[in-house]
Formats: structure tokens, sequence, C-alpha cells
């Protein structure tokens, strides 16, 4: 810092500094915040945050020059946007958890809600949770495979037009809104060809809304394959549908099943088109091909309409399971490619 | 096992744009070929032609005749994929198969195509990656990640996925031009070593390798951008590197090209 001869040693701000930089900017605002009007948390947060930013910038300059004083500045910059971006995801969590544990119990994962009314106490989403895994299930096995062989296609076998007209419209069909998807199933399905509602119609609609999403992200996850694998299966002897099969797919899994876990917690929470193909029912009906259906994301929409406490507690639980739900099929996936991935790479 | 290759006219095009024009040689079996020249004189291109691996690449074709022993690789009738099982090929760059294990890797053209017994597989792993002069490093890991390996052991990895199907030709683009001068040293040692059972073709950028390496040497060239490239000569390859006939040749060679 002085005229003393160059060197390539320069200061560095201890990590003791900014902790007691951090700590004063805290202490600052609180006092600040004791003997002004300010108020509030968020407030308080912001300041101490900005106190603390504008201080170490400082404090960095006058002892490790301006380059780092940049360095420590964007880093903090970029670790307080992170934990910005953390708390809607756990005021969120923590909310659904705070609100949904007051009915997460046997009696909510064992009964309906056949002859509960808004205002009774007890009943329960075991129909809505049946509901939602067997429409979902439904969905899963009607999209993923028409979705992966469309992205097969695209990728590895389409030339020219048709393939270039299948994007345009699986575009399009990305941009369907939900309900026109039920709507559409609404018209088609029931009305038209009197099938009546149930699960299966529910299926049907959200399919529409899956297939484009499978067939985007597999597109992309078999784009992310290098050529120079197919060339190397090609120059084998492996005709092209093994190499497919065998070297090209098993290469994309992990981001194919990624695409489709994301797919599958898109439409599981799902309302307006349930809406109009399931239609929504209080009693259990374990079939998905006939008659009405409930599913959670739609006991959700009901009960919390109802403005008596225990209806929407009752959502808020449903909620909550949904949110559960979800998690567990991503990580039962998450668990299966590790384990398929493993098992190929151990066999001798 | 060996085969003798014969191109004859051959061309071969990009779309409309054609890159390689009438060539014409004669490869012996169990030899060691070299093909030097610039970049972009249609070296590769012409390797890719003999396995038929030119035409995965949209809008490309080829025209002329390629024998393999006097049987046409493009006559009517022909199924590539019984071409490429007889034409093996090694990449620029190491390419193993990522999900695989090493073993795996090695034993992949056969068990995809088919193969299904243990002991089979067993013998044909071991015995490719000997030749690939692999085993040794690997033979108490063959079920880690092919991936794994660092640049030189994934080109042998790699020569040993291609010979386990027992090919009769062995074609090699560049093999060694992202390699230390270790790794290379190696693998010319092996293909010194795979010339008995095999015909090799190297495409090569390194004209002391061709030299080291290679029975015959053929050179290839462009006029300019945008013409086809044309097989000057191919020679034996001590003539080609003391008293080529062709003056480009000569110019190239001792590094006057352009």
């Amino acid at each position: 810092m002085t005229t003393a001869a160059p060197t390539l040693r320069r200061g560095t701000l201890p990590l003791l500094a900014v902790a007691a930089v951090a700590a004063c900017a805290l202490l600052v605002t609180v006092l600040l915040f004791a003997l002004t009007p300010l108020a509030g948390v968020p407030g308080l947060v912001l300041v101490a945050a900005t106190i603390f930013l504008a201080a170490q910038t400082a404090l960095a300059r006058r002892i490790e020059g301006s380059r780092r004083a940049k360095d420590r500045f964007v880093t903090a910059l970029v670790s307080l946007a992170f934990l910005l971006a953390l708390v809607p995801l756990f005021s969120v969590l923590g909310y659904t958890v705070q609100e949904g544990a007051a009915r997460f119990d046997v009696e909510f994962f064992t009964r309906s809600l056949r002859s509960i009314g808004a205002r009774d106490a007890g009943g329960g989403g075991y129909h809505a949770i049946i509901g939602t895994v067997e429409q979902v299930a439904i969905t899963t096995l009607m999209s993923v495979p028409i979705g992966l062989l469309v992205a097969v296609y695209i990728v590895e076998y389409g030339r020219g037009r048709l393939a270039a007209t299948i994007r345009f419209f699986v575009d399009v069909m990305t941009g369907i809104p939900s309900i026109v998807a039920g709507l559409f199933v609404l018209s088609f399905w029931i009305l038209g060809l009197r099938q009546g509602f149930s699960g299966f119609a529910a299926g049907l609609a959200l399919s529409v809304l899956m297939l484009p999403i499978i067939v985007r992200s597999s597109e992309e996850m078999l784009k992310l394959v290098p050529d120079s694998l197919r060339e190397a299966s090609f120059a084998l002897g492996i005709p092209r549908w093994k190499t497919i099969l065998r070297i090209v797919l098993p290469t994309a899994l992990p981001g194919i099943v990624t695409g489709i876990m994301l797919a599958v917690a898109r439409v599981t929470g799902e309302t307006a088109p349930v809406l109009l193909t399931a239609f929504g029912a209080a009693s259990i009906n374990n079939s998905p091909f006939s008659g009405p259906q409930s599913s959670l994301p739609l006991m959700v929409f009901q009960q919390a309409g109802d403005a008596q406490e225990t209806a929407v507690n009752r959502a808020w639980t449903a909620a909550l399971t949904l949110i559960l739900v979800v998690m567990v099929l991503n990580l039962l996936a998450r668990l299966l490619t590790r384990r398929s991935r493993i098992g190929r790479q151990g066999s001798r | 096992m060996a085969k003798r290759i014969e191109a004859v006219d051959l061309d071969a095009y990009y779309g409309g744009f054609r890159a390689i024009e009438g060539v014409t040689l004669t490869i012996e079996p169990k030899s060691i070929t070299a093909l030097i020249g610039p970049s972009g004189c249609g070296k590769s291109t012409f390797l890719r032609t003999i396995n038929r691996m030119h035409e995965v690449l949209p809008g490309a074709r080829v025209t002329g005749q390629l024998l393999l022993d006097d049987e046409d690789v493009y006559g009517p009738g022909v199924d590539p994929v019984g071409v490429r099982r007889a034409i093996g090929m090694v990449f620029q760059r190491p390419n193993p198969f990522p999900t695989m294990s090493i073993y795996d890797n090695v034993v992949a053209g056969l068990r995809l195509n088919g193969v299904k017994k243990k002991g089979d597989l067993d013998d044909a792993a071991e015995q490719s990656l000997r030749s690939a002069n692999l085993w040794n490093e690997v033979k108490d890991r063959l079920g880690k990640p092919g991936a794994g390996l660092s640049g030189g052991q994934q080109q042998r990895l790699c020569i040993a996925r291609a010979v386990a199907v027992e090919p009769q030709v062995l074609l090699m683009d560049e093999p060694c031009s992202a390699l230390d001068p270790i790794s290379t040293l190696a693998i010319e040692d092996l293909m010194t070593e795979l010339k008995d059972r095999y015909t090799i073709i190297i495409v090569t950028h390194n004209m002391q390798q061709a030299a080291r390496v290679s029975d015959r040497t053929g050179f290839f060239t462009i006029d300019g951008p945008g013409t086809p490239g044309r097989l000057v000569e191919i020679d034996e390859t001590p003539k080609i590197f003391s008293n080529p006939s062709e003056k480009r040749t000569e110019d190239y060679i001792t590094g006057r090209f352009g």
C-alpha cells in the first residue's frame, strides 16, 4: 500500500474480519431499528445486508485492492441472491407443513370425504390419493412411451419436412392451456363418445399436457449424446436400432428421467383438466375406468373453497400430501436409474 | 483373415460438394498403409468410405467401386452393417461408451451382435485387451467405467473394442493426434503387432509417424478451396519420403507446401 518495492504479496482480509463486519452491520441495523420508526424483519434484513455489502467492499478495497473488493462484492451479492431464492421454496414448504400438520393423521390417509360436510371434523383424502396415483400412472404409461418414441424419431431418424412438422406441432402442444386440454377430452371423449367421467378420461387430458414436455426434454437429452458414440457403435457393425436402444438411450437416461419427473410433477398438480374429466367425488372409487374420481389438487380446490376451518385444514393436508407424493416419486425415479447404472458398470 | 482393398475411380460427395474425386488404389492385406496430406484434402473422407461410414451423414454419398477381396462394398444388396462388422474403425478422439465398464466396452460389439455366452465374451475380452497391450493395466478393474482411464488407455480400449469383433481390416483416423508421445509410441508398437493379422490403414498428420509405421504411404491433396481432394500418389513409404515421383508430394513432405 506504500511506496515499497513492488511485491507479489498483498494484504488479505481475514475471515474473522468479515465475520466482524457482518456482526457490526447487524448490530448497527438493530440499533437503527430500535431508535427510529423503521420496523419489520424484511426491512431489517435488507438494511443489514446493504450495510454489510458496503462496509465489506470498502474495507476490502483498502486492504486488498479494488479487484479483490469487486470480487468480494459480487460474491456476496450472488450468495445473497441465492439465499433470497431459497426463501420462497422454504416458506412454501414450511407453511404447508405447518398448516397441514393439523390433519396429518391416520384418519386422513384411511378415510374419504364420504358423507363429510364442510363443517364436519374428520374425513380424509384417501380417495383423492388413489385418484391422483391412478390418473398420474395412466398418464405416464401413455405419455412416456409415445413421447420417447417421438423424440427418438425426431433426433435419430427424422430428416426434412416430417420431422420439422412434428417438432412444430409439439411446440404448439406445449402452449396448450391445461383447461383447454380438459375441455378437449370433455367434448371429445366424454360428451362426444359418451364415455362418462372417469380417472382414465383425466389421464387422457393430462397426457395431452405431458406428452409435449416429455418429447421436448427427451429430444434435448438425446441431442446431447455425442455423435462420436453413435459412430463408434456403427463402426462395430451394430445396427442403428440397437445403437439407439443400447448406447444412446442409456447414455441419455439420467437426463430423460429428470425430464419425465418434471413432467410428472407438473401434471400431478393440475386441477382444471381433472375437474372437467374425472369430475371429482367424495367417496372412494378404486377403478379409474368407471365413474367420477377425485384427485389431490381437486380436493385442495374444493375443500379450500369452503370457508370452514375443518375443510380448510383438510385442504392444507391434501396439499402437503401432494408435495410428498411428488417428492416420493422423484426419489424413487432417482434411485431406480442410479441402481441400473451401477448394475451395468458392475457386470462382469 | 486380412483382406485386400481396392478402390476404383471412387468419388465421395457431401450433398452437392464433391469431397474426393477419382481415387484409385490397391491396399495389400497384412500391411500398414498411411494416408497423409493437408487438412481438408479428403483422406479422412476416403477412410470413411471404406467401411461405409461416410453415408451416415445426411446427404453424403459415394460413387465408384470399393472392392474388399473382389467383393464390391457398394454393390447391390450389400448391408452396410455387415461391411462395418468386417472393417473396424478407430477414431481420432477416444470414444469409449460412457455408461459401460471397461469389460462391457470391449465386448460391446460382440454382445450387441448376439454373442451371449459368458465364456466366449470373457475370452474375447482378455484376448482383445491383450492384443491392445492394455490387459496388464486394467485386468484388476474390468468392472470400472471405461471413461475413467487416461486418454492413451482409452484409445487402446477403443482399439481393443474394434479388434474384439475380429474385423478383416482396421481403419484408424488420426488415432494418436490427441495423445502424448508415450501413448503414441504404445499405439504405434501395437499397430506393428496387429499387422500380422489385419490390413491397417491409418490417416495421420504426423509424417514421422507415417514414416515409422507404414509400409506404403499415399499422399492426398487439393488444388484449392472448394475443389475435390485427389490421391496424388501412393508408393512404398521409403520411396515417398526419399524420392517421390511427384513434385507436389516432395513439396509437402519437405514442408514447402502452400
